[in-house]
Formats: C-alpha cells, sequence, structure tokens
C-alpha cells in the first residue's frame, strides 16, 4: 500500500500510524457529555469512500487527512489534517 | 529404469546420485526429483492423509498432492515439499511422509477399514462426546495419525534475503504468452520484470512438442530467452513464485536462490524474498489439468495427461509400459501424440465424448492404439498400484483393460489465483468449462491458458498485445510486431464430473482424502455454499490449496443440489498461492537481529561495570550492576535501593520521551494536553503532569519544565515516548490547529541522569563547581540550563525515589563522559550506580504509579491525583472523565500493601479478596499492581488498585495468588511508605 504524503511524496504504507475516522470532530468544551460520547465511541463505518487519519510517523510527522474506499483500499487523495480541518 | 536412450532436457553426462527412504537411486542433471523416481520405476511415494492410502505421483507442477517428501536432514530437513518441484541435486536424500514404520507397510491404513467413520466432518462428530476426550484423547490422536512431515527442531542455519524492485510491467510465467508479453513490453522500452517458478523459461514448451515460425518451440524459446537476457530494462527472476498481490500493485515473490544445491554457499541466501511494484502486471500462469472422476482414481500409475507428457518428453522418462489415456479433450490426444513420439506404448485412449477428433483417432489407430469413443472409465484395478482398468462402453457393456498407467485429462483450470487476492471472483464460463476471471484487478491483464485461452497461437497473441498495452498503459509505445506462427493446438473439450458404479473410493482432493460421497453426504445435511462444503469436508483445504481438487468438488455440490456451476461459483484463493517458509519472511530479522536496539549514552560504561541488561521496548536499561559476591538478583537491588536512601546513586533515564514544545502558545497547549496547569508554571521550574485519553482514562505522566516563556520541556513514560509524541502532533494539528506551538522529540538528543540521595548535591557539586544549587537558589522542582565543559547541559531537581534528588541532562554524545564524571568524582561520597529494578523499588516505596499502575484502565481518581484535575480550563478527557462509572467511590484506588506476617512475599498479579469468603471473582476486590522488597522496611510491599481504597487502610485482607504462593494475609495502608510528609526532597 501506498499513502501519496503531499509533504513527502508517494511512501510506502509502512512509514504510517493509522489513527481512525477522520469524519469526526471534537465537541465544543461545554457540549456535554453525549456529545463526546458521539465523538469517541460512535463510528458510521460505511462500505465504499471514507476519510480517516494516518500519521506520518517514519517520515514528516504530519497527520493526514487519506479517502480510503473502504470495499477496495484504493486510497484516491491524502492532504494534511491541520490544513482540511474546519 | 525407465529413460529414453536421447531427447529431454536431463544432461546424460552428468549423472546425480540421491537417496529415496534408505534407496541409493541415480538421475540426472535437469530432473526433477519426480522425474528422477519416474525414471527409477518408483511408484509409491507417499501415504494420503486420512485413509493412508498409497499414493504415487499425480502431476509435473507445483500443484502435486501427493508426492509431498522430507527434503534433506537434521537441520535443513524441510517436510512437505513437493518432489515435483525440486531440483535433483547430487546427495539428495528425501523421505516419504505419513506412514509408519514404512511406506509399504502402513499400520495406519487400517484407517482405510474405519473410512465409514471418517466421512465428511468426522471431527466435527466422531469425537465430539464427551468433552473431555478432546484434548486428552481424541487431539492427540488426530494429530498423530494425520500430521504431514515433521519440521527440524534445530535452528535453521541459512541465510534469507530481503530485496525490493520495481518495474513497469511484470509478467509472471514465462510459458509462450509470459514469454511473449515480456518481449513485446520490453520492445517498447518499458522496464519488465519476467518472473518464472521453473529453473527454465518456457512453462509448457517444456513438455509439448510444438512448432513456432517452423522450427521446434524450443528453438523460439531460447531465443527468446536470448533477446530477453541481453536488453538492459529486462530483468529474469527464474526459480522465483509470485505467491500474491497486493494493494497498490505491490507483489510478493520468494526466489530459490540455493535450494537447487545440496546446501548454500557461504554467505549466500537459501531464498530471497521480493516485494515487487508494478505499474502493471500480466499474469501468465498457465492453466491446470483436472482429474476425472472414477472408482479407484488415487492408484499409483494413476497420473495426470499433461505429467505423463512431461515425464516422457522434457525428461524422458516414461512413466509406464503400457499407458492408457482417458481424456474428455483434445488435449489429451496431444499428450497421446507425443507420449507415442517418446517411444511410449500407448496401449488405449479412452474418450468420454460421443466422438473423438477424427484425424488424431486414425493417426494413433494406425500405430495399433485402441480407441475407445464414447466410453468411461469406472474402476481402477489394482493394489498397492495400476494394474488394469474397467472401462464401460455407451452401451452400458463392461470390459477390462490392462494398463499400468493411466493418463488423465479432465479439461483445463485457469490458473487465476493470483488475480483474486485483491477480491475479484472468477466467474463459469460455458465455452470453455472452467472458472475465468472476466474483472481482474485494476493494472492486471490475464493471458494465454490463464485467460482460457488455450491454444498456442492464442497465447502468443495474446501476450504480445498485452505486453504492448501494459508498455502503452505505463507510458511506453512503440511499433506492432506481430506474433510468430505456430502449429496447429485444438483445445476442445467436454466436462464429465461424475461416473456412475464405481465399486470404489472415488477421490475428489487428494491430499485431504476427500471422496465424492463426502461431498453428496455434506450437500444431504445442508452445507449449500462452496465456503461451507470446503470448510466442512477439507475439500482444498491441504497444501495444495485444492488447485486439482476444487472444482471437481464444486461441480458435484452443484449436481447435488440441482444448479449450474454459474450458480454455486468458486472459492477465492488467497495468498500465499504456494506455502512460503517463515525463515524468508524473517529475512535477515532474526535473533539479536530480530528488531532494532536501542542504547542509552551510558551503556558502554554500564556494560563494562557488568551492568545486567533488560529489554524495556527498543531501549537496552541497566537493570542492576551486580557485585561479583552478590549472587542474587535481589541481593544487588536491594543494596542499590538503600545506598539511594543512604548516600547516592546515579541511573540512566536517558529513556524517557522528551518532548520540547516551542511557541507562544505552548503554555495554552499544555493546559489542554494535562488535567493540571502549565500556562502559569514559572520559567525555570517544572511540575508533574497527567494527561488523559479523551475517553477518561490516564494515558501518561511525567515532569515538564518551562525553560522560557515560550519553550517547555516534556518527559515521557519510556514505554510511552513515540505514542505521546504522536499524540502532541495530533493535538496540535487536528484538534487545535489554531495554536501557534511546535513540538518535537528531542529524546535522543539528551543523555539525562537521575542523581538522588543525602549525598547528591554534594556530588554534584564537585562535578559542577560552578553551579549554585543550595536549596535557597535551587528548591524542590528548579530547573536551570548551564554550560557545561562548552556544551549546553540542564539540571532539574526533580526526584522519583523521595530522596534529594536532581536530573543532569547534557547532549547524548558527552552523555558516555558524564557518567565517568559523576561516578569518578562520586567514589568518595560511597556513589552507586542502579538500574531499572533499584529504580522501580525507590518509586514503590514512594507510592508513584507507573506502568502497572497506568494500565488504561485507571483514572486520576484511582491513583489518587483527582485533585490535580483543574476545574478552570478544558483539556483532553475531562468531559468523559466525570462519567458515573469513572468516578464510583467503590472503584478500585490505589493503595500500600503490607504482609502481617513480615517474612511473607508479596506477589504482583496477585487478587485482594475479604479475609473470611469464598475465593469468587464476586468477592474480588482488587488486585496487587507492583511489589518490591524495601530495604527502608525490610519487608516485602507492594501496591494495589483495591475498591474503596484509601478508605480501607487499616483494614486486614488476603492477597490471593493460587497459581504462585496462595493466600497471604495483607494490611491495607498508605501508598507512601518512605518520607510520607515529603521532608527528603525538599532538604
Amino acid at each position: 500500500m501506498k499513502i501519496p504524503c503531499p509533504y513527502c511524496g508517494e511512501r510506502d504504507g509502512a512509514e504510517f500510524v493509522y489513527r481512525g475516522d477522520a469524519s469526526v470532530a471534537r465537541p465544543a468544551a461545554d457540549a456535554g457529555e453525549a456529545a463526546f460520547v458521539e465523538y469517541v465511541y460512535i463510528r458510521s463505518n460505511p462500505a465504499g469512500e471514507i476519510s480517516e487519519h494516518w500519521y506520518h510517523g517514519q517520515g514528516c510527522r504530519n497527520w493526514l487527512v487519506v479517502t480510503r474506499n473502504s470495499r477496495t483500499h484504493v486510497i484516491s487523495a491524502a492532504t494534511l489534517a491541520k490544513v482540511s480541518t474546519p | 529404469m525407465s529413460r529414453s536412450q536421447s531427447g529431454g532436457l536431463i544432461n546424460r553426462d552428468k549423472p546425480l546420485n540421491f537417496v529415496f527412504d534408505g534407496k541409493k537411486l541415480r538421475g540426472y542433471e535437469g530432473d526433477t526429483l519426480a522425474s528422477a523416481l519416474v525414471a527409477n520405476g518408483i511408484r509409491v511415494v507417499g501415504r494420503s492423509f486420512k485413509y493412508h492410502r498409497p499414493r504415487g505421483i499425480l502431476t509435473a507442477g507445483s500443484e502435486e498432492p501427493n508426492a509431498l517428501v522430507t527434503l534433506r536432514s537434521g537441520a535443513r530437513s524441510e517436510p512437505n515439499t513437493r518432489a515435483t518441484s525440486v531440483q535433483l541435486f547430487e546427495g539428495l536424500v528425501a523421505e516419504s511422509q505419513n506412514r509408519w514404520p514404512s511406506l509399504s507397510f502402513d499400520l495406519m491404513s487400517l484407517n482405510n477399514l474405519f473410512s465409514p467413520m471418517l466421512t465428511a466432518g468426522f471431527y466435527y462428530k466422531t469425537f465430539m462426546w464427551p468433552a473431555s476426550f478432546w484434548e486428552k484423547v481424541y487431539e492427540p490422536l488426530i494429530r498423530r495419525a494425520a500430521g504431514l512431515g515433521k519440521a527440524s527442531t534445530e535452528p535453521d542455519p541459512d541465510i534469507y534475503d530481503k530485496a525490493h524492485a520495481f518495474c513497469d510491467v511484470l509478467v509472471v510465467g514465462s510459458g509462450p504468452a509470459g514469454l511473449s508479453a515480456a518481449l513485446a513490453a520490453s520492445q517498447a522500452n518499458a522496464r519488465v520484470m519476467l518472473v518464472e517458478d521453473d529453473w527454465l523459461l518456457g512453462g509448457r514448451l517444456l513438455s509439448e512438442k510444438q512448432e513456432i515460425d517452423g522450427a521446434p518451440a524450443s528453438d523460439w524459446v531460447r531465443k527468446t530467452e536470448g533477446v530477453l537476457t541481453a536488453m538492459p530494462n529486462v530483468s529474469i527472476l527464474a526459480r522465483t513464485t509470485v505467491f500474491g498481490a497486493y494493494d497498490g500493485g505491490s507483489f510478493g515473490a520468494v526466489e530459490r536462490i540455493s535450494d537447487h544445491l545440496a546446501e548454500s554457499k557461504p554467505g549466500v541466501p537459501r531464498q530471497r524474498l521480493w516485494k515487487i511494484r508494478a505499474k502493471r502486471v500480466v499474469l501468465a500462469t498457465g492453466a491446470i489439468e483436472r482429474p476425472l472422476l472414477f472408482g479407484g482414481n488415487d492408484l499409483p500409475g494413476v497420473m495426470m495427461a499433461s505429467a505423463a507428457r512431461a515425464y516422457a518428453t522434457r525428461f524422458a522418462a516414461l512413466p509406464g509400459k503400457e499407458i492408457v489415456i482417458y481424456t474428455t479433450t483434445d488435449s489429451g490426444w496431444a499428450a497421446a501424440k507425443d507420449l507415442a513420439d517418446c517411444g511410449a506404448n500407448v496401449a488405449a485412449i479412452i474418450d468420454a465424448r460421443a466422438s473423438a477428433p477424427r484425424e488424431a483417432a486414425h493417426r494413433v489407430a494406425t500405430k495399433g492404439t485402441r480407441v475407445f469413443e464414447n466410453a468411461v472409465v469406472v474402476d481402477a484395478l489394482g493394489g498397492r498400484h495400476l494394474r488394469g482398468l474397467k472401462v464401460r462402453s455407451a452401451d452400458g457393456k463392461m470390459q477390462n483393460l490392462a494398463a499400468d498407467v493411466l493418463a488423465m485429462s479432465g479439461g483445463w483450470n485457469p490458473a487465476v489465483g493470483i488475480g483474486c487476492n485483491l477480491g475479484s471472483r472468477p466467474v463459469w464460463s460455458d465455452s470453455i468449462h472452467a472458472f475465468v476471471l472476466a474483472s481482474p484487478p485494476t493494472g492486471m491483464t490475464l493471458v494465454g491458458s490463464a485467460a482460457g485461452h488455450f491454444s498456442l497461437a492464442e497465447a502468443l497473441e495474446d501476450g504480445r498485445s498485452a505486453g504492448m498495452a501494459a508498455a502503452a498503459d505505463s507510458g511506453f509505445s512503440a511499433p506492432p510486431v506481430g506474433a510468430p506462427s505456430c502449429s496447429e493446438d485444438a483445445t476442445g473439450s467436454m466436462p464429465l464430473w461424475h461416473v456412475e458404479g464405481a465399486k470404489q473410493k472415488v477421490f475428489v482432493d487428494f491430499q485431504h482424502d476427500v471422496t465424492d460421497s463426502d461431498i453428496g453426504l455434506a450437500a444431504q445435511e445442508g452445507f449449500r455454499s462452496v465456503e461451507h462444503l470446503k470448510r466442512y469436508t477439507t475439500l482444498g483445504m491441504a497444501t495444495d490449496q485444492g488447485r486439482l481438487s476444487q472444482v471437481n468438488g464444486q461441480a458435484l455440490l452443484a449436481r447435488h443440489l440441482g444448479k449450474t456451476l454459474a450458480e454455486t461459483g468458486t472459492i477465492l484463493s488467497r495468498p500465499p498461492y504456494l506455502p512460503v517458509a517463515i525463515g524468508v519472511l524473517a529475512g535477515h530479522h532474526r535473533d539479536e537481529h530480530f528488531r532494532p536496539e536501542r542504547r542509552t549514552a551510558s551503556h558502554d560504561w554500564a556494560a563494562e561495570n557488568g551492568a545486567v541488561f533488560v529489554d524495556t521496548g527498543l531501549w537496552k536499561r541497566a537493570q542492576w550492576f551486580p557485585k561479583p559476591s552478590e549472587t542474587d538478583w535481589l541481593d544487588s537491588v536491594t543494596r542499590e535501593a538503600a545506598a539511594v536512601r543512604t548516600s547516592v546513586g546515579v541511573c540512566d533515564v536517558s529513556t524517557l520521551g522528551k518532548i520540547d514544545i516551542h511557541g507562544p502558545d505552548a503554555g495554552i497547549f499544555l493546559d489542554r494536553l494535562y488535567i493540571n496547569t502549565f500556562s502559569t508554571l514559572a520559567v525555570g521550574k517544572a511540575r508533574y503532569g497527567v494527561m488523559l485519553r479523551e475517553d477518561g482514562f490516564v494515558l501518561d505522566d511525567g515532569t515538564t519544565t518551562r525553560l522560557a516563556d515560550d519553550h517547555y520541556f516534556m518527559t515521557t513514560t519510556t514505554a510511552n515516548a513515540v505514542k505521546i509524541m504522536q499524540h502532541v502532533d495530533y493535538c496540535r494539528q487536528v484538534l487545535w490547529p489554531e495554536l501557534n506551538v511546535q513540538a518535537v522529540s528531542v529524546t535522543e538528543q539528551w543523555a539525562q541522569f537521575a542523581v538522588a540521595g543525602p549525598n547528591s548535591r554534594a556530588l554534584l557539586q564537585k562535578a559542577f563547581p560552578n553551579l549554585d544549587i543550595s536549596n535557597e537558589a535551587f528548591p524542590y522542582m528548579s530547573a536551570t540550563s548551564f554550560v557545561w565543559m562548552g556544551v549546553p547541559a540542564r539540571i532539574f531537581r526533580l526526584s522519583f525515589s523521595g530522596e534529594l534528588a536532581y536530573e543532569v541532562a547534557v547532549p547524548a554524545r558527552y552523555g558516555d563522559a558524564l557518567i565517568r564524571i559523576l561516578m569518578g568524582e562520586g567514589h568518595d561520597l560511597g556513589v552507586i550506580a542502579y538500574g531499572t529494578e533499584a529504580l522501580g523499588v525507590l518509586r514503590i516505596e514512594k507510592g508513584h504509579p507507573a506502568g502497572n499502575e497506568l494500565s488504561g484502565q485507571t483514572t486520576a481518581t484511582d491513583l489518587g491525583l483527582g485533585r490535580m484535575m483543574s476545574q478552570k480550563k478544558d483539556y483532553v478527557g475531562r468531559v468523559l472523565a466525570f462519567r458515573p462509572a469513572l468516578t464510583d467511590p467503590q472503584r478500585p484506588s490505589l493503595v500500600g500493601l503490607r504482609p502481617v506476617d513480615r517474612s511473607k512475599r508479596l506477589r504482583a498479579g496477585a487478587h485482594v479478596l475479604p479475609l473470611p469468603g469464598e475465593n469468587r471473582a464476586d468477592n474480588d476486590l482488587g488486585y496487587v499492581t507492583s511489589v518490591a522488597f524495601s530495604p527502608a522496611m525490610n519487608s516485602w510491599i507492594g501496591l494495589g488498585l483495591v475498591s474503596g481504597g484509601p478508605g480501607r487502610i487499616g483494614e486486614r485482607l488476603r492477597s490471593y495468588d493460587p497459581v504462585r504462593n496462595g493466600d497471604t494475609e495483607i494490611e491495607i495502608c498508605s501508598p507512601v511508605f518512605v518520607d510520607p510528609e515529603g521532608v527528603r526532597v525538599r532538604g
């Protein structure tokens, strides 16, 4: 597997660390327990295109938002998380 | 001997001696072990898995299910090696398997008589009751009876290599289709890798008498190989198996560099693991011939027609004296012709089809071969090997035929295995009566027989066009060249899945002894999916992965269910395509090279001083420093811990994670990371901090120092150094990218030593005379930078031991100098070096939580650190830490433990139970997390997580440890055993 790191170029998957779903956003401090439970535990797990957080630990140490198809494993995009995060 | 006087690809000038089951035999250079056995007239080569029936060589390729041998002996012995794939070498030693005491007399063949008990799913039925028998009786019995060869228990003496390769076009297989694909792609200047399993290129052309461009096909193979070898953009890997296709155009392959030699040459690997990245792949893996089903079709002497053809043509070894061909295909007739041309006696051809190919039938008939049309073989006759056949004609008339070899051809299954690895499912083709890969993964093209295009002309044309297209797709184009002309190659076939009236067992899976009635039984018992059929009957689950058996079995299932093969479908093949040795996957990463080793700056000094090292992650840390008089580790550790409390000790703590945090928002950032506040920390001060995970449990702890307004220096536990660096980067890049803060790991950059004990100040004043570290100038939790011998250094007044203590940090390359200076200057003060064990004793005496307590299941409150949780700010884990279950006062929380009888030993991991009461889980109060022998208390002490925690101080409970020393009465106490007022650290 290869991930097109926007900083380092296309690199072997072994250089990266997987974290998980990138579509969830940390709630505001006063959002309450239910919102944090949703943020920490609830995932939609779709079949198809998903966005995920990967860390280029053996490279530039950037967190990336990687668009991967969970059916085919095809990676269609990777962007820097600090740029992509709203 | 049945070796022909001439012909074949063997070197008659190079005879090779080898031993099979203790018998000395001779073959030639160019033989496989199987072909040499055929040439020597050896017919029985193994016993079957379940019934222990005698089995002979069935194929001439890697799909072989029967001829599995243990190759070599001693440390190099390799079980389950396919004799058909082993290149013969001088001095080869092989043993047959799965027989006891000998191949000809096998006691386990009694299983054959018990076969009614050993039907489909037998181990789910027969061995079910009583349940207690499974582990003690049934499983060992089955394992002994059904085992294949035994692996050597000695260390592997060979070395293995790994390599990476990149190419534009990967061609798998070097038959006519693969060779023309490689040729076409390379002529367009694409970087081509051609990978071949065999040691010779040519594929089927090595075993078939074909013509290309009006000359023997072998000439074309040799010419093409010459052209490819001369091209700088082509690399050819022979003796190499592509075993799997993986994501992103990567492929795994194993090159057998030295397996054809008696022993690897010194320094030369036995095998090499290739990771190949290709833009395009052309799969020219050929096809595998299907066996036919009839009674006793496993008798030695029954073999595939393609195998009989290969032994006769390529190896000049005639497999029998009276050969009968049983076919449903035109290729069976071609095999008959090649066999006859090699001088074999083809006594008869039985074609199950209504009419045989006219011209071919006429040709063989003139040579005295009997031709049976529209006839089937019902049973094979013979005891230990084939003697004759029972043949039924269309009119139902039975007759017996004499035969010592039956060469069968039931059609061809394209070898699509690698193509399925990424999830493409084969579909049934009614035109070729086989499964084909209609939608291969992106970037992959199947050609020739692998695509179900069985004729030589199709193979050459397929390869040519796919090679050009693959080159063009990866950015290379060239003027088209034509495919060469070749001989006629008829490919008609008819499927035949079943024969009525067989008296003997009809084998579908030869290696796992699955018969047609097993499949009928499975269908009758409701196993309707091919995946269930496979698992229930074990069809195709042997080491040959059902390459011969799968489709026949699925056809029988379809027949029982009244469905078509298109409806029942087939299974997906997963990597590895062929068995791969663990050794080659490990490569050089074994023994001390299994993983990288990290050494601290004081490693050499510690080794010189006799340190015993312990692995903490990748780090080697000094665990203790035994004196020559000390024989027990506990003596050394107790001495070291006691010395820290009475004089001074030095410990390398460089392995703690160190992270530099810079930026105007660094303070705010740390406030959000830790449960306590760091933005208010004064410059030159350190503070202990605790981090939570977002779910509210403790993630890590450590001290963080403010070195400047916008510069903090964070430390983490050794175990979590990498994880916390990731977490810091996640928080600043993903959670709060608006904060102006940077972070970098400096774990490797600083060597850091703890200097602890009442004499620590005196020692450091000797070592750094210009530094004022008096209690007034440099109180507890102070930190400062200074210059030492011209290099930057830092000193922190931190204490993990509870004594007056400091930590000194210098650039890592000066760490060795610093430890030597500290130990030298401290000699008169009684300095000792202490290791991680004494470090652990000292922290348990002080009740500091460490790895055993930071288990991922504890909250800050559990660890007695709840008061640190700030009410004034948000931080990771704040919200969920206050969930009801995490704030339940009955949660197990940190306490100290002592044995009531002070001479008793405590054990970590023991559970804590009430004094009276049953040893039941619902009486469980918690467990002992850490223990140590405390020189300060002169007894064993422990820390534990006990329900009710500090509320139980003074209570007597039990430490229950049935596995080790049983029950110990304990007393709950404060976790701080030494200096609870904290006078010493501030002294």
